[in-house]
């Protein structure tokens, strides 16, 4: 196994481009009064940071890491900010879905005419820069940090219309991330920086020859629970609940950022603090994916009995990020490659199922699956763009989804577990079992049940054009997965050698 | 003048103090440029101090050019010297926020309030930089003198409650005394240095244990360490805003500064750790107090008294980090010191903007204030993270150094009680958060833009004085720039603080 050592260079882009979106903060905050001109400000920004974190690309598909130090913290650890492949897959999926949902926002809160809108793009920019953040971290402590502060900034998103049920929900969040991070990461994390000197991720890890099996076995499950942003069951009871939040905060951070945060953490943890090599050895790997294809089939399961459209996908979600957990835990190259590779492709996939879900709200005001036949007759271009996303999701051809579960399918073989590869498959079916239909009965459910007629009368454009793109954008994915794929194989070419 | 600078510390807040009481009857206008002059200069002399003790190491001063141990001396080390310019500086904070309110509380008593501020504020850094045992006492009884009297300002139970500390506090301080008593006995010395270098040919001895008994059950009384508490959340609770933002902060920190300086510079490390059985019962006594102290925060109603139950079980963090006995443990205390005060601080100055505002801090009283004081709530947001331990605040990093330190002696129970005391205060702070930003009276989508009138009743905007709330930012701030620095802190000055050679 040999790795090729990666060259380094230090830059200050990595920081700006968390900076980008908070320090836009105060200036949309004091444009409130001009919602024209606050809009302009968070859609320039997400440009601006998009273009940041792309001007990196090049570099890191050349072979380098951009690394910057913030400040020392702690004598040994400090806030460091590294790019490196995996990181950058990420960040690029994030900054780019930024700027569409930035769109999609105008077009939904201003379309239901939602109160507090400074506060929601506030705390929106917020949470990019800790989305960020956690992708271009260089060591554990950093990502915890924005870890931390990725919860506290989605909070008042989840609970935005500060309403009982609102609460609930933000309670339930609270607990539940808040809770895991603070009871479970904190305590491993500091235990492994006590014995390992290090927190610093490392491709072959920094865990080997310091900590015990036993050890290990509980750091890895306090590590795999505690970043509960991946909804592992179960800890994933947050999702659901945070479904009341609007539905550009439900696609972009609980379709892609905060949940793939979740994920990318444990992705991190397991390649990088822990190391596959000696996951490899101490054969603990296999309970996590043992909990990641429980919670994959159950969540399906559960899919299929949800009347509410977005609850639907919000179930359908956490099974989607336990492909990816699976994909880690394969300790396979081609698994990795896959988990990568989902990361991205679900996140386009499943982000056009929620712009569509919040494109029928605001045109039709129906929120439930059961209230939705016919409706392909009204809403033909959004209904359109949700087969695309869900093809993607389920994994068949042309969606984007369908590369990355083919990696995750090599990979079980790769690491011989056939028990996941039927996993796998089996999900794949439900996935279709609770997207197909909906998609079918919009379309093609017979006159006299159908709930639409009259004529065509889609959502506005700002709310129309997202999903359009971004189902667009899957379909491109499928043909010409780069740069992702490319980024995905670098990530585990510095893992795994070759 | 610059070799003079340790007695200046004390001298200039003690004179101030009669000048200020002397003033008050001639021309009210000078009393408080007057007291903010003078803690301002405390302050400047301790960061001076500080500077010179990281760059030339200990100093060491005698009153009146007596040297000891006939004389009082003045010893400022690394230890003294950081501690020092955070009592200073959050002195010189709370002064700085608390003229509006204070002249609008006590309005013929503000002249007393500033110079009983000023000789409690004199009481606590001579506390910190004293050399000579029974001197600390002498210091340790005007600034519990003074702060009887300043927690008894307030209105209502104020009095009763500033009584049961007099009684409590007088218990502790005469224990203190015993101790010291015993020590004089036995070493025939009152100076630190000197009792140091006489004791380890008298050991081992039961009277010498005897007199640290009695030293650290009077410092725990008056630090408010679980169970002897009893005195501390209703004297915080009760009292004027303004004093207990000073109070709390600051009273229970230096008395875990005492209880260090005690520890390791009169009875040395090897003493207390290794001959006396006390490391075991004491970590114990502060896991209670951390367990206990968060769960009856839990339990309480009022915005006050919640955070006096806080303070209590900061106490056992900072008491267990350092009776861990490790560096990592007592690096964390030491640090917690710091932090916690400023912590304190952000928190109690909040509390005081929103009961000078709402004339009310029961909780569920609370509804609406992200609106009405955004500024106040968002800084007591900042304070809240730091007291949960969400990093970067500065509360993140103290517990970091307090849990490798738990782990590194395998005190599992400790750690677990900090966890729980981060997950609750979590709790704690997010019930008073949601209380305050949901409102009944705010429908969703009711109101389009910011620039429509919301929802009526709940009224626009109304925020804290100004200086208050200028001070409360900055504090919040400085939660935040503590936190980056912390690092910096903890290798430059405080592992120096530290017996070297310490695991």
């Amino acid at each position: 196994m040999t790795v090729e050592p990666l060259q380094t260079m230090v830059s200050i882009r990595p920081l700006i481009a968390v900076l980008v979106s908070l320090l836009v903060i105060p200036i949309l905050m004091s444009s409130a009064r001009s919602p024209n001109v606050r809009e302009a400000w968070t859609l320039g920004a997400a440009a601006l940071k998009f273009l940041v974190v792309a001007s990196m690309l090049p570099l890191v598909l050349g072979g380098f890491q951009i690394e910057y130090s913030i400040a020392r913290v702690l004598p040994g650890y400090g806030l460091e900010l590294r790019v490196d492949a995996l990181g950058m897959l990420f960040a690029l999926v994030s900054s780019s879905l930024w700027i569409v949902t930035s769109i999609y926002s105008i077009g939904y809160m201003r379309g239901l005419k939602e109160h507090a809108q400074t506060r929601y793009y506030c705390f929106f920019a917020l949470s990019l820069s800790a989305t960020i953040g956690v992708a271009f971290s260089a060591n554990l402590l950093t990502m915890y940090l924005f870890y931390e502060v990725l919860s506290l900034a989605t909070y008042p998103l989840v609970t935005h219309h500060q309403d009982p049920e609102a609460r609930s929900s933000g309670r339930k969040y609270l607990v539940f991330i808040l809770g895991t991070s603070i009871a479970m990461v904190l305590p491993a994390m500091v235990f492994i920086a006590q014995k390992t000197g290090t927190l610093t991720f490392a491709p072959q890890g920094i865990a080997a020859g310091t900590i015990g099996p036993q050890a290990a076995t509980v750091l890895l499950l306090l590590f795999v629970f505690g970043f509960a942003k991946a909804a592992l069951m179960p800890f994933h009871a947050w999702l659901p609940a945070a479904m009341v939040a609007p539905t550009p905060v439900s696609a972009l951070l609980h379709a892609v950022a905060v949940v793939k945060v979740g994920v990318f953490c444990i992705l991190r943890v397991m390649t990088s603090i822990f190391g596959t090599g000696m996951l490899t050895d101490l054969n603990i790997s296999t309970a996590v994916c043992t909990i990641a294809a429980f919670t994959m089939i159950v969540s399906s399961l559960i899919a299929l009995s949800q009347d509410g459209l977005k609850r639907r996908l919000a179930f359908s979600t956490i099974g989607q990020l336990s492909y990816i957990v699976l994909g880690a835990a394969l300790l396979s190259k081609s698994g990795l490659i896959g988990a990568a590779l989902h990361i991205a492709m679900h996140a386009f996939g499943k982000i056009t199922l929620f712009f569509c879900a919040g494109a029928i709200f605001v045109a039709s005001g129906v929120k439930n699956v059961s209230g939705m036949a016919g409706i392909g007759r009204r809403m033909p271009l959004t209904m359109a763009a949700f087969f695309i996303g869900s093809l993607s999701v389920i994994g068949l051809p042309p969606g984007g989804g369908f590369i990355s579960k083919w990696h995750l399918a090599i990979g079980t073989v790769e690491a011989h577990q056939f028990v996941m590869l039927a996993a796998l498959l089996v999900s794949s079916l439900l996935n279709a079992a609770y997207f197909l239909p909906v998609v079918y009965r919009a379309f093609f459910c017979p006159e006299p049940e159908s709930l639409f007629t009259g004529p065509v009368q889609e959502a506005p454009t700002w709310c129309l054009l997202p999903p359009l793109l971004t189902a667009a954008a899957s379909v491109v994915l499928f043909f010409y997965p780069q740069p992702f794929l490319d980024l995905a194989r670098l990530a585990a070419q510095s893992i795994f050698g070759g | 003048m610059k070799e003079q600078l340790p007695a200046l510390i004390v001298a200039v807040p003690l004179l101030a103090a009669l000048l200020v009481t002397a003033l008050w009857w001639f021309d009210r206008r000078l009393c408080f440029p007057i007291a903010i002059a003078a803690v301002g200069a405390s302050l400047a002399a301790a960061v001076t101090l500080l500077l010179r003790v990281l760059s030339e190491g200990a100093v060491d001063y005698y009153l009146g050019g007596w040297p000891p141990p006939v004389g009082i001396a003045y010893r400022i080390d690394h230890l003294n010297g950081l501690i020092a310019v955070a009592v200073s500086l959050v002195s010189f904070l709370n002064l700085a926020a608390c003229r509006t309110v204070a002249e609008q509380e006590f309005r013929e008593k503000t002249g007393a309030f500033y110079a009983l501020y000023l000789l409690f504020t004199t009481g606590l850094l001579g506390i910190l930089i004293t050399g000579d045992a029974f001197n600390l006492y002498v210091l340790l009884e005007i600034s519990s003198l003074t702060g009887y009297a300043l927690l008894g300002l307030g209105p209502g139970r104020a009095f009763l409650s500033g009584l049961n500390y007099v009684f409590m506090g007088t218990v502790g301080a005469s224990l203190y005394l015993l101790g010291i008593g015993y020590l004089y006995v036995i070493t025939g010395s009152l100076n630190m240095a000197d009792i140091a270098a006489i004791l380890p040919s008298l050991l081992p001895s039961n009277l010498v244990i005897m007199a640290f008994v009695l030293c650290l059950t009077g410092l725990f009384v008056k630090m408010a360490l679980l169970p002897l508490h009893g005195w501390l959340p209703n004297a915080y609770t009760y009292a004027p805003s303004m004093v207990s933002s000073l109070i709390a902060p600051l009273t229970t920190k230096v008395m875990i500064y005492v209880m260090i300086r005690i520890t390791l510079s009169v009875f040395s490390f090897d003493f207390a750790f290794d001959e006396t059985l006390l490391r075991l019962p004491i970590l114990w006594l502060a896991i209670l107090a951390i367990t206990i102290g968060s769960l009856m925060a839990l339990s309480q109603r009022r915005l006050k008294k919640m955070l006096s139950y806080i303070v209590v079980a900061e106490v056992g963090y900072m008491v267990g980090g350092f009776w861990l006995g490790n560096r990592s443990g007592m690096s964390g205390a030491v640090l917690h010191i710091i932090n916690d005060a400023f912590m304190t601080l952000c928190v109690f100055l909040a509390a005081g903007a929103i009961a000078f505002k709402a004339e009310d801090d029961r909780l569920r009283n609370l509804t609406g204030l992200f609106r009405t004081m955004p500024a106040t709530m968002a800084a007591l947001v900042v304070g809240a993270l730091s007291l949960i331990g969400i990093p970067p605040t500065c509360g993140f990093f103290s517990k970091w150094y307090l849990i490798s330190g738990g782990i590194e002696a395998g005190q599992y129970g400790f750690v677990a009680a900090l966890i729980f005391s981060s997950l609750v205060n979590g709790i704690l702070f997010f019930r008073v958060f949601e209380i305050c930003y949901f409102e009944p009276t705010s429908p969703p989508h009711a109101y389009r833009y910011r620039r429509t009138v919301p929802a009526a009743g709940t009224g626009a905007v109304t925020e804290a004085p100004a200086d208050l709330l200028t001070v409360l930012i900055a504090t919040a701030v400085l939660l935040i720039v503590l936190g980056l620095y912390s690092g910096e802190i903890v290798t430059r000055v405080i592992h120096l603080a530290l017996p070297p050679g310490l695991s």
